[in-house]
């Protein structure tokens, strides 16, 4: 078994001769079956579209990309790519990232995908298992996002790496293909977005250059670990007609790299096989997007390439939702902060996860559509606050006379239970506030309650001409809330 | 084995040289002797496949049982049992399992088999197919303790050979060492090698010696990837004078791997498809 290096060698040959015989075999037996199962039209023109292997994506120029493959992402500073030929980690030339300052009119970040020219066109990169790259910058900092598989169309492999430390020495860097099997005709090759350093929207730009892109089949990634929910069993309430994007709560691969690392990669929801132990209660499409048929459980799990991801998701169904009241108060008399019977005023957030403070709310990031309309689903309330004052107008409620809310509690209300409303004027600038608390006897758990709320009984709040900030206080005697209508009106 | 604290910074001085080394015998096997083979000893003097399903042989194996002294001399982490959890021959393999659990005052328990007793030999060829296990603060070993002689004398004068030695956290690395007297611990006498493009903890690899008067070839699968011989060690030759036996383990922590963390994936296992020894034809 053990002889001579040099028959060893003639074995290794020897192998490879064998593999590519085993090949040629498969193909034929592929052909037969293609022609036996054709019976009535067999073609001598049936072939498997061959996309290139081509592993190169930059070594001193770009390579087979096509002529129009860069395209910057909205907001970006277009031209913050270029090829540099002065710096290089190996070669002439490498790929040079000129991250703007936030006051940078032509875009206050650089962020784009390189994808080959021509619709149709794409690589085979099955072969390979991992984008690969070499990189530094001018000072020690952390890039946001790089990856592949975004094509501006379904961007059904997109794969990131986020938050990639790069320092002033030349480094290599790796980021794992979840399952390769999948990428047979890949257009996005390349894609990173960088924001510049410091307090947001005071950001300062860097310069930071990557050389040798490419895919590589290392032989060295290994255990992959895929997750779903960021693996984590979750187990939800919800109602037919429900919605989840699985792709918004954390799908990930992890490979175990040469250097002991475990790599993290989040991964779209196509490179997974998800499974629904019900599919009548909810199904999953390829997307990811969690549909919710009918009433029952169901668990849903998933896979990449036959390993079990970690992380489930159970949903309870309990049937059709129970919408809040239709409001029927004419728009010209409402301003409306959340409602499907109105247009809404723009707002900062509709939960503003003021962890630091100590607030344990999660919903709300984004709003929930349950049926056929919109609802916040606060759950582990304490506090939580929608912001409408950062980046959009604040409300001039001078005319306004009352605040319409629509709370359903979804769990036994106790004695003692509250949810108090707050209101804030002026947010951080001669500041004023009132509240007004809804007790436990107001509050009916499953059920739609509507509030009609003088805004003259918000003690404090002397003014109401800009109101930012509204918050729902609970301090955790009520934890699980439907909330709808959010509208001040005048009668 | 023993105390390998510190020995990162020796190994790799040492690996630098190891490519020398096997340059040499790349050159030398083609030029002047083609009939160079990585062993050459193929007499069977004790084998177990692993064919039969259950506890591991008795009539080869024994145990370390606990966590020795000072975590068997290296800090390491486990408590060594017998029971099935922890070692068992399923489908064709010894399998090694190193769990995460509270066991008598430990947080992991992990098996240590060895042949003292049951198995010696002096000189010979002794290897394994192994697959390994990964993570950080995993450490498993393959390797070769000298008979005490009924106590008289004591380790490193005893002698120890190890033939495999790997750390979780270096998937595609792995190491072979002396340790004798004046060359034991952190002065081992040690050499990695490394996979190229490939990893031990995806499938089964060689791991093996030929061990004879004066001379320890260590290879992986095909390669031989070096020889130590009295005029590399710095002290006496212990490896020519009574049997050894042979030990197989899985240990978790201590001073070379360091200890697990968050990331380390339990239970990991070691498969141990065959050990096989042999000994000179003639």
């Amino acid at each position: 078994m053990y002889t001579s290096t040099l028959e060893n060698k003639k074995d290794i040959e020897m192998k490879n001769i064998k593999f590519i015989y085993a090949k040629a075999a498969c193909l034929l037996v592929l052909a037969c079956i293609a022609f036996v199962s054709c019976e009535r039209d067999p073609s001598d023109e049936v072939e498997f579209a061959q996309f290139p292997a081509t592993a190169e994506i930059f070594i001193d120029a770009p390579i087979g990309l096509g002529t129009d493959f860069y395209f910057p992402y909205g907001g970006s500073k277009a031209t913050a790519w270029s090829v540099d030929d002065e710096v290089s980690y190996k070669g002439t030339a490498s790929m040079r990232f000129d991250v703007p300052d936030a006051n940078d009119p032509e875009g206050n970040y650089a962020g784009a995908i390189f994808r080959i020219d021509g619709e149709g066109s794409g690589r085979n990169l099955s072969g390979f298992d991992a984008l690969t790259f070499w990189a530094k910058a001018l000072q020690s900092v952390t890039v946001g996002e790089f990856g592949f598989g975004e094509d501006f169309g379904e961007n059904k492999f997109l794969t990131t790496r986020t938050n990639v430390s790069l320092t002033t020495n030349w480094k290599k860097y790796i980021i794992p293909i979840p399952d390769p099997s999948k990428l047979i005709q890949e257009r996005g090759m390349l894609r990173y977005s960088a924001g510049g350093i410091g307090p947001v929207g005071a950001e300062v730009g860097y310069t930071f250059w990557i050389d040798e892109v490419q895919f590589e089949k290392l032989g060295t990634l290994a255990q992959p670990q895929p997750k779903m929910l960021n693996g984590v069993d979750v187990e939800e309430t919800t109602f037919i007609g429900t919605t989840i994007n699985l792709a918004e709560r954390g799908l990930t691969q992890t490979y175990n790299l040469e250097t002991g690392v475990n790599q993290v990669v989040t991964a779209a929801p196509s490179y997974f096989t998800f499974n629904s132990t019900n599919p009548e209660v909810a199904s999953v499409n390829e997307f990811g997007i969690v549909t919710v048929l009918g009433s029952g459980t169901t668990k849903i799990t998933a896979t990449i390439a036959g390993v079990e991801a970690k992380g489930s998701l159970t949903i309870e169904s309990i049937g059709t939702f129970q919408a809040a009241p239709t409001p029927t108060r004419p728009q010209q008399n409402v301003i409306s902060v959340f409602s499907d019977a109105y247009t809404n005023i723009a707002v900062d957030y509709y939960n503003g996860f003021f962890t630091p403070d100590g607030q344990t709310t999660l919903g709300g990031a984004p709003p929930a559509t349950l049926g056929t309309g919109q609802v916040i689903n606060y759950t582990a309330l304490n506090f939580v606050g929608i912001g409408f004052f950062l980046n959009v107008a604040s409300v001039n409620a001078t005319g306004m006379t009352h605040l319409h809310v629509d709370i359903n509690v979804q769990e036994v209300v106790d004695p003692g239970d509250f949810i108090r409303i707050q209101l804030l004027n002026s947010v951080g600038n001669n500041e004023t506030s009132g509240a007004v608390t809804l007790n436990s006897s107001q509050l009916i758990s499953d059920q739609w309650v509507s509030f009609d709320l003088p805004l003259a009984d918000f003690a404090g709040l002397s003014a109401r001409n800009e109101l930012g900030l509204l918050f729902f206080i609970s301090d955790s005697t009520i934890s699980n809330i439907f909330v709808d209508n959010i509208y001040f009106y005048k009668e | 084995m023993h105390k390998l604290n510190i020995h990162t910074m020796r190994i790799r001085a040492i690996a630098i040289t190891s490519f020398l080394l096997v340059s040499f015998f790349v050159i030398s096997s083609c030029s002047t002797d083609e009939t160079q083979r990585v062993t050459n000893f193929t007499k069977l003097t004790m084998f177990d496949e692993f064919d039969t399903d259950g506890a591991p042989n008795s009539e080869i194996w024994n145990y370390n049982i606990g966590t020795g002294q000072n975590g068997w001399g290296n800090n390491e982490l486990q408590y060594y049992t017998d029971r099935t959890e922890n070692v068992t021959v399923q489908n064709g393999v010894l399998i090694i399992t190193a769990k995460k659990e509270d066991f008598n005052g430990s947080s992991y328990t992990s098996a240590r088999l060895l042949t003292r007793g049951k198995f010696e030999q002096t000189y010979g060829r002794f290897e394994a197919r192994i697959r390994l296990p990964y993570g950080k603060g995993i450490w498993p070993a393959f390797w070769l303790l000298g008979d005490d002689s009924g106590g008289t004398e004591v380790w490193p004068q005893i002698g120890e050979i190890d033939i495999m030695e790997y750390v979780g956290d270096k998937p595609n690395s792995m190491f072979g060492t002396v340790h004798g007297p004046g060359y034991s611990g952190g002065e081992s006498v040690s050499k990695s090698f490394v996979l190229q493009n490939d990893r031990f903890d995806t499938g089964f690899h060689i791991f093996g010696i030929e061990w004879g008067p004066d001379y320890i070839n260590y290879y992986v699968d095909d390669v031989l990837y070096n020889q130590i011989t009295p005029e590399d060690v710095p002290g006496e030759w212990v490896f020519n004078r009574g049997p050894f036996y042979i030990i197989i383990n899985m240990a978790v922590g201590g001073a070379l791997p360091g200890a697990p963390n968050a990331e380390t994936q339990f239970p990991q296992t070691m498969l141990v498809d065959y050990v096989r020894v042999y000994e000179r034809n003639n």
